[in-house]
């Protein structure tokens, strides 16, 4: 039997089952809402009031490809740890949405509190019985906060959106979170002209907090306390932190085409350069073009890296798709370019709403014939920042394309950071020759390999000397840039191309490797899959499994990590798709067997990766290996003929 | 002689002599008697002429045999052989990057009326700053002879008795004139004396001018019937005007000559003057009376050539933009990088 609360019946006496003590500063939240029906404000002012109160948050938005009418989830997760990712199992459940209430119930842990609207037809208490259900009048308590206006015929609409900030009220008063920081998050979420809109929706969350106050069980377990670990903190969305990346970065010119989920980052990026590169006269230090396609996208920005911008395009699968033959043409012509892609999952449109890892292996060979580019793994926000900001460097110093691979999760949700460092290097012009070197010089060829290290000199249109001019074409070409076709001139030019990118593994941002360099068990992770990483760390540190760690930050990969993988005996290479894009390309670098201590963890479902997605299957396979290809636990066995090296961490 | 070999070329206020081999190019490897070779000479005649510099222009093209001809004029300028049909973007971007320089696009029909028709349309939609032509033979010279996108309706494949075309064709300078180019013009590569001085209007022009040329195709599309051939074009050519080209001067000193009919002032302050041989009710000005002559044009099957259309006021698409006087692509640290100071107070507003 469940246990029910509500205004018009009052709590039966029994106990609720099961008996949970006080869990204090780790709660999840969850709240199913329809899209379109405003309770995205609602949903922040809660985040912001846990943010306010000091403790460290997240915030996701589960939503569909849709605009109204389609259920949808904010996630919220507040945990003194600073655990940041996908909580598959919530503590608190808000049931605003009918349609999914009963597939939500039945997702819910033993223990949790679901707290729903009296009015659904549905007997939600009926699914389960280690369930507290809380059914509150959320429409009439509304009514008091906002009473009916004759007068605003968009009234209701109006009061639909307010009836959100009620539920806030109510997680306010039974999970303690301060009514005061509440209501400076309404102020905040309107601000300006909104003010008045403000004031009723504060009205509304106090009458939620009241009604809880009086008609609910004040001992519930799941509560949270204020903290000092957010102060000197950011909540921040990471395409909001790539697109200061793209500020201060330097780019000048920014191309894009609209697609889910990276439309935002280029149009963040284009509000931040409106506001900081415009000079006194309001002229712009930039371009920003909405391209009628990807194909345009990043030809503009082809165009403009050769001509000598720092140019950028944001994109995510399907636009990255479309850019295939440029990126081939950027790679040989050997033009600066930098391409973020915010993942969504595929193949095809996918869902275009859902995170993923996909398009890592793509990225770093996209095109025809042999291509191989840098791609940068941002594990973060402040590296959504900071590697874009790398990433424009590293365009002009190798003169050939990079990627950026974020993704949804990482990109369209809020994070806590620490505040952004300003680039302690200057702006990485590369190996440009204006007229007075040309002067010096005496010769000038654009596919030399003057310096050994596969990174020629180029010149820019507008050099005002007679050697600066050459053509630049995707044909193959000689050393002085003209059509040839000569077996000789192809595969220099070719084996040249190779060199470069080995100079360039030795210079992007190597691996961050961390934890027990005695632990026998290793993982290694990418990108946005790096935020459930501490968490399942810790998790399996509590199981007795003791793990080190090896973030992957860039593409091609650094020999650090074929000596991590030297000094552990299993490798657990965590990604979020289904074919274990990294794992496979470091089974093709790795020598010998090597790579037989590899084991793929893949995550694919669409939702975003939890520290269970992690834990669940290292800790089956470590106490109890079975299957093909898994480890069977006997070490000899499983990592027979390479020797284990010893070797200090160079970290 | 020296002095003849050079062209004096203005720069930023300076001025210096350039030999004529800056504005010379490779030898062509295009076919002997091809359109194109022609084209590039006129080109390149032109672009002595009016002492366009060099260092300060752009020469980009797409995928096909007019897609090569870059390689044959100014080679004292950088050149970009792009993708099939995306050359408008890479122009496009190279343009935002250095707002100085002057672009010219030589695209094909096949590059240009095929794959490349939405690319074309967006930059006339922009007026992106450049001249754009097309060297038009109605059919694809490196693969073979297929027909193009501009081939007429029941034009034959390779031969007299090849099979005939089903499909209509797409007019590039209707298409052009729709999409907001603000110069458009059709010629003939065997008209020198019209399209020199078309030439050296739309590189005067501000915005994007579209040249469509007939330019025939000597091995594929040559052959008698054909209407991209030089015969039938040389009979049937009809010019709508006698095109002139008055450098930079004072309004009052270009004297209007009797029966010039209009004499429009072009962006850098040069006159194009037009004297109508035909169709001399037709407006230049105006968009109607352009799409009608060329709809007329097609229903009469005649030839027409010369300047069809011109908007001399539209603002380009760089210019639109806004930016600085600097090119983008010469911009120091300090205007590129906001300082410190900028990053510690955004950060107090997240």
């Amino acid at each position: 039997m469940s246990s029910t609360f509500s205004v018009a019946e009052t709590a039966p006496a029994r106990a609720p089952a099961p008996k949970i003590g006080p869990v204090v500063n780790d709660l999840a939240i969850r709240v199913g809402t329809v899209n379109g029906s405003g309770s995205q404000s609602a949903n922040l002012v809660l985040l912001r009031s846990l943010y306010a109160m000091g403790i460290p948050c997240s915030g996701k938005n589960i939503f569909p490809s849709n605009i109204e009418g389609l259920p949808t989830w904010f996630h919220i997760r507040a945990n003194a740890k600073g655990y940041g990712a996908h909580r598959a199992d919530p503590d608190i459940l808000v049931c605003m949405n009918e349609i999914t209430a009963q597939d939500d119930v039945t997702e819910l842990k033993p223990g949790a509190i679901c707290l729903y609207r009296e009015d659904f037809a549905v007997d939600l208490p009926s699914l389960r019985d280690d369930v507290t259900f809380l059914a509150a009048p959320f429409y009439k308590l509304v009514e008091q906060a906002y009473p009916p206006d004759k007068t605003d015929k968009g009234y209701r609409d109006k009061l639909r959106k307010v009836v959100n900030m009620v539920y806030v009220g109510v997680l306010a008063s039974i999970c303690g979170i301060d009514l005061e920081a509440v209501e400076q998050g309404v102020r905040r979420e309107f601000p300006g002209r909104k003010a008045k809109a403000g004031e009723i929706n504060i009205r509304a969350v106090e009458v939620g907090y009241e009604w809880a106050r009086e008609n609910l069980p004040t001992n519930l377990p799941y509560r949270v306390e204020r903290m000092e670990s957010t102060q000197e903190k950011i909540l921040i969305e990471g395409n909001k932190a790539a697109a200061l990346g793209v500020l201060f970065g330097g780019a000048n010119v920014v191309t894009w085409y609209p697609i889910t989920p990276s439309s935002s980052l280029a149009e963040y990026a284009e509000d931040f350069l409106k506001k900081h590169r415009v000079d006194a006269d309001g002229r712009k230090s930039f371009a920003v073009i909405q391209a009628e396609d990807e194909l345009a996208a990043i030809g503009m920005a082809i165009g403009a890296g050769w001509a000598g911008a720092r140019a950028l395009t944001a994109t995510s699968g399907p636009g990255i798709s479309l850019m295939t033959e440029f990126v081939g043409m950027g790679y040989f012509a050997e033009i600066p370019v930098v391409i973020i892609d915010v993942q969504r999952m595929g193949p095809s449109t996918g869902l275009p709403t859902r995170t993923s890892q996909g398009d890592v292996l793509k990225m770093h060979l996209l095109g025809h014939g042999d291509c191989r580019h840098i791609v940068l793994l941002p594990g973060s926000v402040e590296e959504c920042y900071s590697l874009v900001v790398e990433a424009l460097d590293l365009a002009q110093q190798f003169q050939t394309p990079v990627f950026v691979a974020t993704d949804l999760d990482l990109g369209m949700n809020l994070w806590l950071a620490d505040p952004f460092q300003y680039p302690d290097k200057p702006l990485n012009r590369g190996k440009v020759l204006n007229e007075a070197d040309l002067e010096r010089l005496g010769d000038f060829a654009r596919y030399k390999d003057v310096d050994g290290d596969g990174v020629c000199y180029r010149t820019i249109p507008g050099t005002e000397h007679h050697l600066a001019a050459y053509f630049t074409r995707g044909t193959g070409h000689n050393e002085k840039s003209g059509y040839s076709e000569r077996p000789e001139d192809w595969k220099k030019n070719l084996d040249r191309l190779s060199l470069k990118l080995e100079t360039a593994r030795k210079t992007i941002p190597g691996p961050i490797i961390e934890g027990d360099p005695s632990a026998q068990v290793g993982l290694i992770a990418y990108g946005g899959t790096h935020v459930a990483m501490a968490e399942a760390r810790d998790q399996l540190e509590a199981q007795g499994v003791r793990t080190g760690y090896c973030r992957i930050r860039a593409l091609p990969i650094s020999d650090e990590v074929r000596h991590f993988i030297e000094r552990h005996q299993r490798v657990y290479v965590v990604e979020q798709n289904r074919d274990a894009q990294v794992a496979s390309l470091l089974k093709m670098t790795l020598r010998g067997t090597l790579s037989d201590r590899l084991v793929p963890l893949t995550h694919y479902n669409g939702t975003p990766i939890a520290a269970e997605n992690i834990v669940r299957p290292i800790l089956g396979w470590e106490k109890t290996p079975t299957g093909p290809g898994w480890p069977t636990g006997d070490v000899e066995r499983d990592n027979p003929p390479v020797p284990h090296v010893e070797q200090p961490s160079p970290e | 002689m020296a002095t003849e070999a050079t062209v004096l070329v203005e720069s930023n206020g300076r001025s210096f002599p350039l030999p004529i081999t800056a504005f010379q190019g490779l030898p062509s490897t295009l076919c002997k008697g091809c359109g194109h070779n022609s084209i590039t000479s006129y080109l390149i005649e032109a672009c002595k002429s009016l002492g366009v510099n060099p260092y300060q222009t752009v020469k980009l093209s797409g995928i096909g045999c007019s897609s090569k001809t870059p390689a044959y004029f100014l080679q004292a300028s950088h050149g970009f052989n792009a993708l099939h049909g995306r050359m408008p973007s890479v122009a496009t971007g190279a343009l935002m990057a250095n707002s100085r320089l002057l672009c010219i696009g030589i695209s094909g029909d096949g590059d240009t009326a095929n794959i490349g028709l939405g690319q074309f349309k967006h930059a006339c939609r922009r007026n992106v700053p450049m001249v754009y032509i097309v060297e038009d033979n109605g059919c694809y010279g490196l693969t073979k002879g297929q027909f193009s996108a501009t081939a007429d309706l029941k034009a034959h494949l390779r031969r007299p008795t090849g099979e005939a075309n089903e499909v209509p064709p797409f007019d590039l300078c209707v298409e052009a004139i729709v999409a907001g180019a603000t110069f458009v013009a059709r010629s003939f590569a065997g008209d020198k004396k019209q399209l020199v001085p078309l030439i050296k209007a739309a590189i005067s022009h501000g915005g994007t001018a579209v040249l469509d040329i007939i330019s025939p195709c000597v091995t594929f599309n040559d052959f008698a019937g054909s209407t991209k051939s030089w015969e039938w074009a040389r009979e049937n050519e009809e010019p709508l005007q006698d095109v002139g080209y008055v450098p930079r001067l004072a309004e009052i000193e270009v004297e209007q000559k009797p029966g010039e009919s209009v004499r429009v002032q072009l962006h850098d302050g040069s006159w194009i003057t037009l004297r109508a041989l035909k169709d001399d009710a037709h407006d230049v000005k105006s968009r109607g009376s352009a799409l009608n002559l060329l709809e007329e044009g097609m229903k009469n099957q005649e030839f027409l050539t010369g300047l069809l259309y011109l908007d001399a006021d539209r603002a380009d698409y760089v210019t639109a933009q806004h930016t600085v006087e600097t090119p983008l692509a010469l911009l120091p640290d300090d205007v590129l990088r906001p300082s410190a100071e900028t990053l510690a107070k955004i950060m107090e507003t997240i």
